[in-house]
């Protein structure tokens, strides 16, 4: 029971101090096409669900995914970026 | 931000009787979720703080989707400060209930009508109801193979008295005309990009006219939370999240299918795939039907892989059981890797659109290795999966949990 209320504590200690949520601090490994990544993903969402997405999704997932950015979502990433943006995925995010 | 090696020394304890915290007690980060969640989440892993929130499981900033952590699931009813976040596009403004109204119009309606925040609340009958409010992808990110999505581990849900006037009753103000098919809905939030789909979604009339819907403007006794829907919300009791429209705004009475990506290409399963009761025909394509009410699960709440545990001494293990509004029967629980299996206490039954707390108090003879499961079946006789019935998108887990502990 102790443990517990330590980290009930500890949760509300947390709270108070106000560090409020800031995707700032998300980094993403480095490599080519990356500031074109932090560029077109980044309008519209935080870039954790790259990491998070990761590193199970194969060439084919991560083509489909920016494709269903384009069309689904009308992310404005012009046809010549998208091999780049997919090949980082597929190298920094893909499947070893 | 709150990372994961920080978290490590307090995550452990949940509250089992006879456990043992070793020094390096659950270095797996239990906190963030089962460590079959994809390595890239894990690998990044932390707690955040949203405006008005304890800190949750990030999964992602923006649009925010958070999640609770699993300790919390030992009350009865999850505090609003620890309800979990989901949202689907990013521009989410924060509502002014004094200028808030909601218009309920279409074609299949009588009359446009629109309501104030004051009006809803004191023109119709308010009631309140347990129920469980539980995103259909809930488990998403223990999908094996792995499937695209948001991540979730098992926190993308939480338990909640829900108050609020019936949905049926505004709507007879509109004046239904009898071709109506389904009611769409629409709360604030919209995409960053203009031509980003908005996040529309309907239910058929039928269930839309069941007394247990509601338009809540309170959870727990309190005001929603922004970040669940001020100033209200829909319950759906029974049916998975993504039908809970946050902010509500707009009711569509609409004589024709509502179109949209997140009613033709988000939130589908295979036809015939899962034993689901309440269906949405109207949506149904040859392939595929919109997902519907939750299926029957089950959970532990104070027992995760990886804690010690004392041979011979008392154990009292704690956990959840849920389906779509029918109840639960009966929970089991075997602690020999599913050979055998015995039944669990059950806790006060909150109403069947609540989750079902249940007890197991047992003791292990030897030490060794065990693992743990828990299976839930409810009152019409359904029951979990033990193995994974694939989806592309990853809704409906309700594989068998297989918790594995050590016993010295």
């Amino acid at each position: 029971m102790a443990r517990y209320t330590l980290k009930w504590s500890l949760l509300c200690c947390l709270a108070s101090t106000g560090v409020l949520a800031d995707e700032s601090n998300i980094r993403l490994k480095s490599g080519p096409g990356l500031e074109k990544v932090q560029a077109y993903c980044s309008a519209c969402h935080s870039l954790d669900y790259i990491q998070m997405n990761s590193p199970f999704p194969d060439r084919k997932l991560w083509e489909a995914e920016v494709n269903k950015m384009i069309n689904a979502f009308a992310a404005p990433i012009p046809k010549e970026d998208v091999p780049v943006i997919v090949e980082y995925l597929v190298q920094q995010y893909g499947k070893p | 931000m709150f990372s994961r090696r920080r978290f490590i020394k307090s995550s452990a304890a949940l509250g089992a009787t006879g456990l043992l915290i070793p020094s390096m007690a659950c270095s797996r980060d239990a906190m963030f979720g089962p460590n079959e969640l994809p390595q890239g989440f894990l690998d990044s892993a932390s707690l955040e703080i949203l405006p008005g929130k304890l800190p949750l499981v990030r999964k992602s900033f923006r649009p925010p989707n958070f999640e609770t952590p699993v300790n919390y699931f030992q009350e009865a009813f999850t505090p609003n400060n620890v309800f979990f976040v989901r949202y689907h596009v990013a521009n989410i403004p924060e509502v002014d209930g004094a200028a808030w109204k909601l218009k309920i119009g279409g074609d299949a309606a009588g009359k446009a009508i629109e309501l104030t925040l004051d009006e809803l609340k004191t023109q119709f009958e308010q009631v309140e109801i347990n129920a469980l409010c539980m995103c259909s992808g809930n488990r998403r990110g223990l999908f094996q193979p792995h499937v695209a999505g948001v991540q979730w581990g098992h926190g993308a849900m939480g338990n909640a008295r829900w108050k609020g006037v019936r949905l049926k009753d505004v709507l007879a103000k509109a004046e239904l005309k009898k071709e109506v098919l389904e009611i769409g809905l629409d709360g604030t939030d919209s995409g960053v990009m203009d031509k980003s789909p908005d996040y529309v979604k309907s239910i058929p009339v039928w269930k839309a006219l069941d007394e247990n819907t509601l338009i809540a403007f309170e959870m727990n006794g309190e005001p929603l939370p922004h970040w669940n829907g001020y100033p209200v919300r829909l319950v759906v009791p029974g049916w998975t999240a993504t039908y809970w429209m946050k902010h509500l705004t707009a009711i569509n009475v609409s004589a024709k299918p509502v179109e949209g990506f997140w009613m033709k290409q988000g939130y589908r399963i295979p036809k015939g795939k899962f034993p689901i009761v309440q269906r949405f025909v109207s949506q149904d394509t040859e392939a595929n039907t919109p997902v519907t009410e939750m299926v029957v699960n089950s959970m532990f709440t104070n027992i995760i892989e990886g804690l010690q545990f004392a041979a011979d001494t008392s154990i009292d293990a704690r956990g959840v059981a849920w389906d779509g509004g029918f109840g639960i029967a009966t929970v089991e629980v075997s602690i020999d890797n599913g050979q055998t299996w015995r039944r669990a206490e059950l806790g006060k039954d909150l109403g069947k659109f609540s989750w079902r707390q249940w007890s197991f108090r047992f003791r292990f003879d030897q030490p060794g290795q065990y693992f743990l499961m828990a299976r839930a079946t409810n009152i019409i006789g359904t029951t979990q999966t033990f193995e994974l019935i694939p989806n592309p998108a990853g809704y409906h887990h309700n594989v068998v949990q297989r918790i594995k502990v050590d016993v010295s």
